[in-house]
């Protein structure tokens, strides 16, 4: 029977099958950090339970270490005191850790592919929703619960329903790909189909204009599949996908047998069927930016700040959330996004946070200076990542426009470290979530590309970033 | 884990579409590193003010509801992050059930692990218990749901139910299986970290 490339690596994991209950299936991959692990690893000795696989199982600290000078001591004792659990569980427990002084240290969804951990048809878990990201790489990978993580510790196998496959096609071309970037696409990708549209499913990205992207912006796809409700989202590997692994420190002795295993293998067969389809077409779609507090509410840069009822279409659960949503983000109705002023701006997260996104928002940066009234910041998402923007000299240009230029970690898209917002800013961010408080009690947050971002902090404003030159 | 029993309860009617995880448990409490004591945090950011005083119009702090073990919402509850700090939270908040027309993938999952049983009923039978001010039973092992007026039937996932009526240990469940999943090493071509 023709099958899904979800289906293929399901197939190929599961160890044990029934009709009425979750299959078990086997965990290729385990990312652990320092905020969903500690209450697993301590049921784990509650029950005197080991980790079966420490070979496996890899981790890093990323939520919520400071992305200050890390030659200072930690000055939240509450966050020091997470830190040091880890540290403790992965020696106890024989884990392999990448610890705050590590030059490997950084978000674990951007250290995953660059020290080839990330496999093409591996399943790969986390305790933490994020983990569609490494999807990209043809691998079902999907964020779990601290319960789960403390089964995939002691078993190595999680237990779960099979997700239905949902394809997205991607078509078209976009006109200008400096400025209509992949998180752009997703962003409409999740305006279409609403934060529920892919709950209990798996998405699988398909279409030339996803074979149009490098692995990093397929990443920026990846990683938001979450916010459309799907726990994975993938896409099949292809040459860009096995060059990008190739050579890496983890990368398997035995590569280029698996490559050509891969190819023989990881793809959907041409009459596989998808229990739900979606096709959307890039040719002509605008920057996005998030004027709500979910992730689905967007719109072009180009437009006004939606009326409650024009949004809702009739549903009326739909309309409350709006008007509540303008509220809490102190918006009127009607105003134009590009009047929208800002008094921050992040460049940062696993959504974007890759040498690629720096690059880019640098050349929007180069030779201008941040706004007077806008705080900026970028955070780059690894130390690897850190380490070869300052080769190429980025640091500077951010520098001298006045961002701030800080150590990796997911920071303040989720604002668990000192780097937050205060109470009624608002921040031009290309972090994943615009929920309310995420980046900061009170705060405000519009997600956008890293241009647009850059674009911002220059203006004070949101701009429309296809009228700047990024060539 | 304490095995489920019948609840009877009036319902706490929590009138939002899309709740996310970041509500149920905003960010700052994150950083404890026990399952315990995670209630008083429960929606913290719309039941307290900045000062740490009770907002009255949150339905969470009107004394009708206080001892409400039943929590009714709308669609897509838990959306967002897979903390499981949310789950511990609602549970030791006080709630049992919680029904809605949906609920997220992850959040679902998280709730069977704590005994925190999650209902999904249609939106139009969702919408009749809002307005249902009496005590209501829930009864997961009859799956029936019982008002002064009517009874309804929901669905659930037969393994589920059982780790949730037993209070069963998921793990060792598993590790009954520990033939097969050494089976499957043996075959399987996993390439190492070390």
């Amino acid at each position: 029977m023709p099958q899904t490339l979800f289906e293929k690596i399901w197939d190929s994991h599961v160890v044990v099958e029934s009709d009425n209950s979750p299959s078990i299936i086997y965990i290729d991959r385990h990312l652990v950090h320092e905020v969903t692990s500690p209450q697993a690893f301590e049921e784990l000795r509650l029950n005197k339970r080991r980790v079966r696989r420490p070979d496996l199982t890899i981790a890093t600290m990323d939520h919520n270490v400071p992305t200050s000078d890390r030659s200072l001591p930690i000055v939240d004792q509450i966050s020091e005191v997470q830190i040091k659990t880890l540290e403790k569980n992965c020696q106890d427990f024989g884990i392999q850790l990448f610890d705050i002084k590590s030059p490997y240290q950084g978000i674990v969804h951007v250290i995953g592919p660059q020290l080839g951990i990330t496999l093409p048809g591996t399943t790969i878990v986390c305790g933490d929703s994020h983990t569609s990201t490494h999807g990209a790489f043809g691998a079902l990978a999907f964020g779990i619960g601290t319960s789960e993580v403390e089964h995939v510790l002691a078993t190595q196998t999680i237990r779960m329903e099979k997700p239905k496959p949902f394809e997205i096609k991607v078509v078209g071309k976009r006109k200008n790909p400096h400025a209509i970037t992949a998180k752009d696409i997703i962003l409409s990708i999740i305006r279409h189909i609403g934060t529920n549209g892919g709950t209990g499913t798996v998405i699988e990205y398909r279409g030339e204009a996803i074979s149009d992207l490098t692995m990093e912006q397929r990443m920026t796809i990846c990683n938001m599949s979450i916010e459309a409700g799907s726990r994975a989202g993938l896409v099949a590997p292809d040459e860009k996908t096995f060059d990008y692994l190739r050579g890496r420190k983890f990368t398997p002795k035995n590569y280029d047998d698996l490559v050509s295993q891969w190819q023989e293998t990881l793809y959907t067969d041409s009459n596989a069927s998808f229990a739900k389809i979606f096709t959307i077409d890039v040719s002509n779609i605008a920057p996005q930016v998030s004027w709500g507090t979910n992730p689905a509410m967007v719109c072009d840069v180009t437009e006004s700040v939606p009326f409650p009822e024009e949004y809702a279409k009739g549903n009326e659960d739909q309309r409350k959330a709006a008007e509540k949503a303008l509220q809490y983000m102190s918006l009127k109705a009607g105003t134009k996004m590009t009047e929208i002023e800002i008094d921050r701006v992040f460049i940062g997260s696993c959504t974007n946070s890759r040498i690629e996104d720096l690059i880019e928002a640098s050349k929007v940066i180069k030779g201008k200076n941040v706004s007077s009234k806008v705080r900026a910041m970028v955070v780059p998402g690894s130390q690897m990542v850190k380490k070869q923007a300052e080769e190429m000299g980025l640091d500077k240009i951010f520098k001298d426009a006045n961002f701030e230029w800080r150590e990796s970690g997911c920071s303040m898209c989720l604002g668990m470290n000192p780097g937050i917002l205060a109470p009624g800013e608002r921040c031009a961010s290309t972090s994943n979530r615009n929920f309310e408080g995420r980046q900061g009690t009170g705060g405000r947050t519009h997600l956008v590309s890293p241009v647009m971002a850059a674009a911002a902090a220059i203006k004070g404003h949101f701009v429309d970033v296809r009228e700047m030159d990024l060539n | 884990m304490e095995p489920f029993r019948k609840i009877k309860s009036i319902v706490t009617p929590f009138d939002k579409v899309n709740v996310d995880t970041d509500q149920i448990v905003p960010k700052q409490f994150l950083k404890l590193i026990h399952k315990t004591g995670f209630g008083k945090f429960l929606f913290y950011n719309w039941r307290f003010d900045n000062n740490g005083n009770q907002i009255p119009s949150f339905i969470l702090n009107d004394p009708k509801y206080k001892n409400s073990k039943i929590l009714i919402t709308r669609d897509n509850f838990g959306c967002g992050s897979s903390r499981e700090h949310a789950v511990w939270a609602l549970k030791d908040y006080g709630f049992f059930v919680i029904i809605a027309p949906s609920f997220a993938d992850i959040f679902y999952s998280n709730c069977f692990k704590n005994g925190l049983l999650p209902i999904i009923l249609d939106s139009k039978t969702v919408d009749s218990l809002f307005q249902t001010s009496s005590e209501i039973e829930v009864d997961l092992e009859a799956q029936k749901i019982t008002t002064p007026t009517k009874t309804i039937s929901f669905e659930i996932d037969g393994h589920r139910k059982q780790i949730l009526l037993k209070g069963l240990d998921d793990i060792a469940m598993t590790l009954e299986y520990e033939d097969e999943i050494s089976d499957y090493e043996k075959q399987a071509t996993i390439p190492s970290l070390l």
